[in-house]
């Protein structure tokens, strides 16, 4: 029988032939939560009387979204997961660490592994090949606590794309383009699959903001084979033994396959008030911007931010237009420091955030004025979303936003490049 | 079988229509939180909903975050069922998680103030309003043994593990 990858990847977990449709229970290998999901998480396992980690090493607690806290009510939120780690020998990741599914990628997936996060972004590890999925507080709870959950098995959406991209054209213009072609809830419930040439020749970095995006067109997982580029990485991580070679059968009949021509896309934008509003930027007359943000777990990884430097170096942001940079980990600011890129953004007069994930979720650092409009490289811009309902938010890519910082408006990054 | 009048929403309806993230500091805090239920959607919901009522919205209701909280606060609001077109992945799976009954069906049969009743088991929704029965799909076999347990707590916790066919 011939199969997906994400039937492949639960059949070895499993230990069955499975296809799309099937109800699997796995293993889970990593469980992870965050301090927007965790304490009613952890307040579910103490209406169990199931205050445990079946797999300490590999469940961890992420506090990023208020971090470090700005109010008091998060801080008690964030001694309850602290509490939870010591009682349960689970990992902690402090105020500073960075943003959960960096850290994941970073320091704990493989691939062939089974990921449950209480946060939709979990998807992002599908770039390593895991079947990586977000779920809520109660369902990663008893995978932490009990090491198995059950999955029914996603039919697929094949994306391969094709050609080179254009200069100034990254990952998130292709995303964005993908969003838009088939809708909010055009893979509602599918696992997308992401390949073809030009995939194979894309980077780490540019594979976790396809995975990272896949559940903003409704999908279960975002997931793209491995291959030398994921040994690579592995191997920069300290994690090269890990790797295994897993990729879809060749022939698999896929639900619905979409054939895409990167050579023909343009910087493209998400405009309010969902992700699969966009335009290419040629139709997108000006838009005049009062912040521009560029991090979080789709585009805050060291390859955003030298793009973002590349274009901002010996510029300033226009005065009218906030800059604010966040990189997504600990790892990814100390490399932006030793490269000089910190510098270059302070001459640019952004403000440097902490690691984290505050101003995408709309807790703090960076909250829009009625009215306001922000440009950000995140992957949501729902009402709401920067904490204000009267605010309105677009999305592009980090060399967009970069280029737009400077001249207070929605423009091309091309001429920058 | 839950009796109650209908609430409409359009498409779309995020999490973050549901549950804000400047509310985020009411995460530990759910009663409170649910006095602010789709607020951002509308602003008088939690005022105007009683006992046994329906939110009855578009398609993809519940897109965004896994957010656990927005299920939970809608059922806490004293909501009986959601109706919608479609749902989205994780909102679905989690309002089962939490006992709060979801159903697949044409909404456009529904307008705003309609009384409804519904039979979840049987898949049976009357809008006697309009004297009509609108189709819906009954819940996946795997999903409705955990609605019926009352949810994934009770579910796990009754058969010491997950009891799914």
């Amino acid at each position: 029988m011939k199969q997906t990858l994400a039937e492949k990847i639960l059949s070895r977990k499993s230990g069955q032939g499975v296809k799309a449709g099937d109800i699997v229970v796995v293993d889970v290998d990593v469980a992870m939560v965050q301090d927007g999901t965790g304490p009613l998480a952890v307040e579910q396992l103490k209406k169990m009387d199931k205050e445990q980690a079946a797999n300490p090493e590999k469940t961890i607690l992420f506090i990023d979204h208020a971090a470090p806290s700005p109010r008091r009510e998060l801080s008690n939120a964030h001694t309850i997961l602290r509490d939870f780690a010591k009682k349960t020998g689970s990992q902690l990741s402090e105020a500073g660490e960075g943003v959960c599914h960096q850290i994941l990628v970073e320091s704990h997936v493989n691939p062939g592994d089974v990921v449950i996060g209480a946060d939709s972004h979990t998807c992002t590890s599908g770039a390593l090949a895991a079947f990586a999925t977000g779920m809520g507080s109660t369902d990663v709870a008893i995978g932490m606590a009990s090491g198995k959950t059950w999955f029914r098995v996603p039919e697929t959406i094949r994306i391969s794309v094709s050609g080179d991209f254009q200069k100034g054209v990254y990952a998130k213009d292709l995303i964005l383009h993908i969003i838009g072609l088939i809708g909010a809830d055009g893979a509602t419930y599918k696992a997308l699959e992401f390949g073809g040439a030009t995939i194979d020749k894309m980077s780490m970095a540019d594979r976790f903001v396809l995975s990272n995006m896949a559940v903003e067109a409704g999908a279960k997982v975002g997931l793209i084979a491995s291959d030398a580029t994921t040994k690579a990485y592995l191997d920069s991580v300290g994690r090269g033994d890990k790797f295994i070679e897993l990729a879809p059968d060749l022939g698999v009949e896929y639900e619905r396959a979409i054939e895409i021509d990167a050579l023909k896309l343009e910087p493209t934008i998400s405009f309010p008030h969902t992700v699969d509003n966009t335009k290419k930027i040629s139709e997108v007359g000006e838009v005049k911007l009062d912040q521009v943000f560029i991090g979080t777990c789709t585009n805050g990884r060291i390859e955003d931010l030298r793009i973002a430097a590349q274009i901002l170096k010996g510029k300033k942001r226009h005065p009218d237009t906030r800059l604010l940079i966040c990189p997504a980990s600990k790892k990814v600011y100390l490399e932006a420091i030793k490269e000089g890129l910190i510098e270059i953004f302070i001459e640019a007069n952004a403000a440097i955030m902490n690691p984290g994930c505050g101003a995408c979720v709309g807790v703090h650092q960076g909250i829009l004025a009625d009215g306001e409009r922000c440009l950000a490289t995140q992957n949501r811009n729902f009402k709401g979303r920067m904490g204000n309902p009267e605010g309105f938010i677009y999305l592009s890519s980090p060399a967009t936003a970069a280029a737009s910082a400077i001249e207070g408006k929605i423009v091309d990054p091309r001429k920058y490049l | 079988m839950f009796k109650g009048k209908s609430h409409k929403f359009g498409d779309d309806i995020s999490t973050d229509l549901i549950a804000p993230g400047r509310l985020f500091h009411l995460r530990t805090n759910l009663p409170e939180l649910a006095k602010h239920v789709l607020e951002d959607a509308d602003s008088d919901f939690a005022k105007k909903v009683q006992a046994g009522d329906f939110v009855v919205g578009g398609k993809n209701f519940g897109l965004g975050s896994s957010r656990e909280h927005a299920p939970t606060i809608i059922k806490l609001a004293g909501v009986s069922a959601v109706l919608a077109k479609s749902f989205a992945r994780i909102f679905y799976r989690n309002a089962i998680n939490v006992g709060l009954p979801v159903l697949v069906c044409d909404t456009d049969q529904i307008t705003a103030g309609d009384e409804l009743e519904v039979n979840v088991g049987e898949g049976i929704i009357k809008n006697l309003t309009k004297g009509i029965n609108i189709k819906t799909d009954t819940l996946p076999k795997a999903m409705l043994n955990i609605l019926e347990d009352g949810g994934l707590v009770a579910h796990f916790q009754k058969h010491d593990g997950f009891k799914l066919d």
